[in-house]
């Protein structure tokens, strides 16, 4: 750690036990009092221009080179948008339920190792906690049995990808039009056998999230929270549906700013803003302007904005869970945790209802239709909404692509969390552990995807770091 | 340990960042030697869920790019509980620790660093230096995975680094290896 005196600015990078490389930024004013804190973030936006001159087919399988943890959910936003290109989006029944299965599937193993292995050392240790022991291996020590489900419910997710997309990395079940495969009877009485057992454990992580935010809902309820709107994709009859819908927002009372809204409009009601400080672009709704119309996505804008979810269990839990806020939307940051579980419990549900559907065995896989020239396919990623736009020329080469992946929609969310932890918890000019784990516990409640980058051995160290209002530097801190 | 001990072999990197690709391809590489009691996964990163079939090996053997050093170097692992740890991504040392704590599991575990030069560009092709390297550590590895031969052979971890340094210049460029 480095410091000096006369400075006011505080700067952590990057974040722990979130994704990539992130720097947190805190500048004080001439009092000493925290002015705004930012989030910079390295996003690689070269990627777009990589698609470009690609055939279109080729897509499904490229974007997955964007994201270790998300490839399926670019596989379908990528393939969803294709599907338009080839007019086959009206899928088949057994295509439509090979891909839902495939994306639930991702959405079970990504929550449940987000909220078992990144989050359950802070509920279960505390924030102040030990940093030695606030860790996964920590709960694997001290709770195995909790580790030990987080691990299996992770491998089982992954199964049903490996099964649905054909491996469990760079899976090319998805096509233009449809899947390349059904899934087989021996391949579906492969993940019947384990999935009492999902069930059992998905409900009891919804139980442990919400007995815990119910006995710290004191302390939890301020935690780098702020009033916000909320997008995300419905069903016709305002039902969760995280694979298709049309577009809902929110205001922070529950209002609607636009509802059903076909997401290949997009581009007419939402824009991005760039700011010189940071690579990740800034989105908001048109209509209310960059000010006011930054919003919320992910499990906590996806309970928010919907009217019900149609699995039981899970519908159950929806209900406790607004009930916290007497029907109102819940802003609170840490909500996304509890949140996240409810998700987790209706994938598996989810899950368990396609799996006793025959439509999974059909041989009918591919349509086609009229073919078109640009394209929008969006899908509710485990982090948010996440949009996939093309153009494809006569050679059917695509000539422009925008990707606006989960963690950017959050970006102005995130930055105001950090900037009111800071606020609440900075004490005089100096980072301590306190501070620095909970701003990382603010960030990581958005479970965000900060870099899609290599990993090689060498990359990733971390740093803190504390500036004047002047730019000079106050305190530092590095961590290897 | 020379014997029979069944190996898992894992290669992990994005084969879209050019050479980050090199533990993927190293595995697909010795996957298609189809050497007895070694099994082979390759992957973007680690992930918990690996430390289900680590547990369930006696060697386990890590491959992944390095941004700096030989052309390649074989080294012993030891768990590691401060390990870092992320949703897309776990160290190789934090995973035996994670494994450890949570199946009892102590495999003999090593991890094969192989050099790579551009990590930056968009493109599914190892870098004509990398490749080299590949190569190289391919020839070093057969014999090794074959004869469960890694203690030994990490014991020159750095006689076949600087070996394997003489052997191929700066750019990966690479003369014959004899082993």
């Amino acid at each position: 750690m480095t410091k000096t005196n006369a400075g006011q600015r505080i700067v952590i990078e990057p974040v722990t036990r979130v994704e990539g490389h992130g720097k947190v930024t805190i500048l004080l004013d001439e009092h000493r009092k925290v002015k705004h804190a930012r989030l910079h973030i390295v996003e690689f936006r070269g990627f777009e221009r990589f698609i470009q001159g690609r055939p279109f087919w080729e897509v499904p399988v490229l974007v997955q080179r964007l994201c270790g943890i998300c490839p399926v959910s670019h596989h379908l936003a990528a393939a969803k948008a294709m599907d338009r290109i080839v007019g086959g989006e009206k899928l088949t029944p057994t295509a439509e339920k090979v891909r839902r299965l495939m994306h639930y599937g991702q959405m079970f193993q990504s929550h449940s190792l987000h909220f078992f292995h990144l989050v359950s050392p802070d509920l279960l240790f505390g924030f102040d906690a030990d940093p030695a022991i606030r860790n996964v291996i920590g709960v694997a020590k001290k709770f195995p049995e909790l580790g030990v489900q987080g691990v299996m419910m992770r491998k089982y997710g992954q199964e049903i990808i490996r099964i649905t997309a054909g491996k469990k990395i760079h899976g090319t079940g998805a096509i233009p039009g449809g899947v390349n495969k059904n899934v087989s009877i021996e391949e579906r009485d492969f993940l019947l056998k384990d999935l009492d057992q999902m069930v059992v454990w998905s409900r009891a992580a919804v139980k442990l999230c919400k007995d815990y935010t119910m006995e710290h809902l004191a302390e939890l309820a301020p935690f780098g929270s702020f009033d916000s709107n909320h997008l995300a994709l419905v069903r016709e009859d305002g039902a969760m549906d995280l694979y298709h819908g049309n577009l809902r927002a929110i205001d922070a009372a529950g209002k609607k700013i636009f509802d059903q809204l076909d997401y290949q409009e997009y581009a007419d009601h939402i824009a991005e803003e760039v700011r010189p400080w940071s690579y990740m672009k800034f989105p908001f709704i048109k209509a209310l302007g960059p000010e006011k119309g930054w919003y919320r996505v992910g499990p906590l804008a996806r309970i928010n904005t919907c009217d019900f979810i149609d699995t039981p269990e899970a519908e159950a839990a929806r209900k406790e869970f607004m009930a916290v806020t007497k029907g109102a939307p819940n802003n609170i940051s840490l909500a996304y945790h509890w949140a996240r579980t409810i998700e987790i419990l209706h994938s598996i549900e989810k899950i368990k209802e396609l799996l006793h559907d025959p439509d999974l065995q059909g041989e009918d896989l591919v349509v086609k239709g009229p073919r078109r020239e640009e394209t929008v396919g969006l899908i509710e990623a485990p982090r948010g909404t996440l949009f996939h736009h093309y153009r494809i020329n006569s050679n059917d080469q695509v000539v422009m692509a925008n990707l606006i992946v989960s963690t950017t929609n959050n970006n102005e969310p995130m930055n105001r969390a950090v900037t009111k932890v800071a606020e609440d918890y900075l004490a005089g000019v100096t980072i301590t552990e306190g501070l620095l784990n909970r701003i990382e516990v603010a960030i990581r409640a958005y479970d965000p995807c900060l870099s899609c980058a290599t990993h090689a051995l060498g990359a990733m160290p971390l740093e803190v770091e504390l500036r004047a209002h002047t730019g000079e530097l106050v305190d530092r801190r590095v961590q290897a | 340990m020379t014997g029979s001990g069944a190996v898992l072999l894992i290669g992990y990197g994005n084969p879209g960042r050019r050479d980050d690709g090199l533990g993927p391809a190293f595995a697909e590489a010795v996957e298609r030697m189809r050497i007895p009691g070694v099994t082979v996964d390759a992957a973007y990163q680690l992930t918990v869920e690996d430390a289900v079939e680590i547990g369930a090996h006696d060697i386990v053997l890590f491959a992944d790019a390095d941004r700096a050093g030989p052309p390649f170097a074989l080294r012993r692992l030891e768990p590691r509980e401060d390990g870092r740890v992320t949703s897309h991504s776990i160290a190789p040392d934090a995973l035996l620790a994670l494994a450890d704590a949570l199946f009892g599991a102590r495999p003999e575990s090593y991890l094969l660093a192989l050099r790579g030069y551009d990590f930056e560009s968009f493109e599914e092709s190892l870098t004509a230096g990398a490749a080299a390297n590949l190569r190289a550590a391919l020839r070093f590895m057969a014999p090794v995975l074959r004869e469960r031969s890694f203690r030994a052979a990490a014991g020159e971890a750095a006689p076949s680094g600087a070996a394997a340094a003489a052997l191929c210049n700066g750019e990966g460029q690479c003369k014959k290896a004899s082993r």
